[in-house]
């Protein structure tokens, strides 16, 4: 089983979901976070004063699949997300230990 | 209208003549319910002024953490002086004493003071009653030290706070409103014009305010931590809350619904106006952007600049007046105010003790009738001029002084500043025990 992590531009949401479920993925984690890479931020001003902002609005995936679909996911993801330009995002692959479904008990690849 | 006439002393003229027997003599005064409904509303306006709108402008300015504490402060402050007012304000202000620095005992606890007494207006012979010219003043009186809190918001002592603003308002605001308004004030007598409170409210609090943040000191992280605005859709909806409270503040100074209170409402229309369009342009040259603070700035910068000029100047001079205002106070914003490095935290000096000082001296260039004003053809620009510069510089020392010994003095009964750990966390919690947003 891996874990695939993904941050993407917020507003590529809805298309990375929709791609994601058309390869099957039947579920997935969204946070709404802040970062920095090699994307840099933005300076605001308020009246006299300056501020720089330096982490930009990101949206995290986390998404767990079988092995033999990692590879799918992380390239329908890569896929959807991308427009060129710094600051698409990251994708990263991690093996997962063990998974269980809380209201079955099912566990690893039958809870997924 | 080439002269203010107090009301407290005509009233007391007014009440006096039947028992001398000239009653016949003079015409009975007249009061006029159309008078009487438009200073009910313009008091209602400028409480609508203080909350919910200086409390959203303000709130929205500072960080989350401390949004409530702006908002209690304001709603607290306003609550006290008007019991203070009550109780002694409007006697020390108002109170018939022919002192010129201040009114008196007579009207402690608005002694005499019945549903049928009255208190002139600017016309003779015109009347309005005296509770209604009590409650229109205490909310100016409430107002005013409310504006204050904006210089060393995110970092007072609640109970200082109140203390201090109890102290600020008898020690200078009432002697200043009667300076300034009362028929025996002194600088009534030097001929000053204050149409609506230039010198008592805006250079008055504005002073106050600068002294508080020197005193105060800065936030913590003052200069390196972003302490950007953090609702910068309620500082809009409180900015405007103030501009149509403002007609209650302009309009309602005139004391009667007639051509002088439209002529204040134009003014205050337009000289505003005139402000945000020249904030935004002077921002746009400057860096690029023009923001919707600076427009919301502008907007405050013109209100005040307009407050005593509004029933004097006509309305090309109150367009200039506002642009002016936007200038000056963009200047000691954005440049002045980091060249120094003191943390007027909201700009409370930048916007209302350098408005109002472009607005008391702009009145005195521009109230002539070379210029659009409504002054007589004796009107002298350059005596005025003078006139309003003293008024100004009266006000500074007054208000400077004062509030520095009173700051001191609360600073050793109860200490100004929160512990460092409080300041960190926020006052919301720490002062007050809520939250503003659950996020």
């Amino acid at each position: 089983m891996k874990l695939i992590l993904a941050t993407i531009k917020p507003f590529k949401l809805d298309d990375v979901r929709e791609a994601l479920t058309e390869i099957g993925v039947r579920g997935m984690m969204v946070t709404e976070i802040k970062g920095f890479g090699a994307q840099s931020g933005h300076t605001e001003i308020y009246r006299g004063a300056e501020y720089a902002v330096n982490f930009v609005p990101k949206i995290k995936l986390e998404i767990a699949v079988g092995a033999a679909m990692a590879d799918q996911v992380v390239e329908a993801i890569a896929k959807t997300a991308r427009t060129g330009k710094i600051g698409d995002g990251k994708i990263f692959v991690l093996d997962l230990q063990q998974t269980m479904r809380v209201s079955t008990g099912e566990t690893n690849e039958d809870a997924l | 209208m080439t002269r203010w006439i107090h009301p407290g002393l005509i009233t007391a003229a007014l009440l006096a003549l039947p028992q001398t027997g000239f009653a016949q003599e003079a015409a009975a005064p007249i009061m006029d319910k159309g008078d009487v409904a438009c200073m009910l509303t313009s008091t209602l306006l400028v409480l609508f002024m203080i909350i919910p709108g200086l409390a959203l402008f303000y709130g929205g300015l500072v960080r989350s953490k401390n949004m409530l504490s702006v908002l209690m402060q304001c709603t607290t402050i306003a609550a006290a002086i008007m019991v203070v007012w009550v109780l002694w304000g409007y006697s020390f202000a108002f109170g018939g004493g022919t002192s010129p620095f201040w009114g008196g005992t007579g009207k402690l606890f608005l002694a005499g003071v019945t549903p049928d007494s009255m208190a002139a207006t600017f016309t003779d012979g015109v009347v309005i009653p005296e509770y209604l010219f009590i409650a229109f003043q205490m909310t100016f009186a409430a107002i005013t030290p409310a504006l204050i809190i904006g210089a060393f918001a995110e970092r007072i002592k609640f109970g200082a706070l109140v203390l201090f603003c109890v102290l600020w308002v008898t020690f200078v605001y009432f002697p200043v409103a009667h300076m300034v308004w009362d028929g025996s004030g002194l600088i009534f007598n030097w001929g000053a014009i204050d149409f609506a409170g230039g010198t008592v409210v805006h250079i008055n609090a504005g002073i106050a305010a600068l002294v508080g943040c020197l005193v105060i000191g800065p936030r913590i992280g003052f200069g390196r931590d972003n302490m950007a605005p953090h609702s910068m859709t309620l500082t809009l909806v409180g900015a405007a809350i103030l501009w149509v409270g403002w007609f209650g503040f302009n309009v309602g100074s005139n004391l009667e619904a007639n051509g002088g209170a439209a002529l204040a409402m134009i003014n205050t229309f337009v000289a505003t106006a005139g402000a945000i369009v020249a904030w935004n342009i002077i921002e746009k040259m400057t860096r690029k952007h023009s923001s919707m603070l600076g427009a919301a700035s502008g907007m405050v910068a013109g209100l005040v600049a307009i407050t005593p000029a509004c029933g004097t100047v006509g309305p090309i001079g109150a367009i200039i007046l506002g642009a002016a205002a936007s200038g000056v106070c963009y200047f000691f914003v954005a440049v002045v105010k980091n060249k120094m490095g003191y943390d007027d935290s909201l700009d409370v000096f930048g916007i209302h003790g350098i408005g109002g000082i472009l607005g008391a001296i702009g009145t005195g260039l521009l109230s002539g009738p070379a210029m659009g004003g409504v002054m007589g053809d004796d009107y002298s620009t350059m005596a005025q001029t003078i006139i309003q510069i003293k008024a100004v510089l009266l006000t500074i020392a007054w208000s400077g002084i004062v509030s520095f010994i009173l700051y001191k003095v609360v600073d050793m009964i109860i200490g100004l500043r929160v512990p460092e750990e409080d300041e960190r966390q926020g006052l919301d919690q720490t002062s007050h025990g809520e939250s503003a947003y659950s996020h």
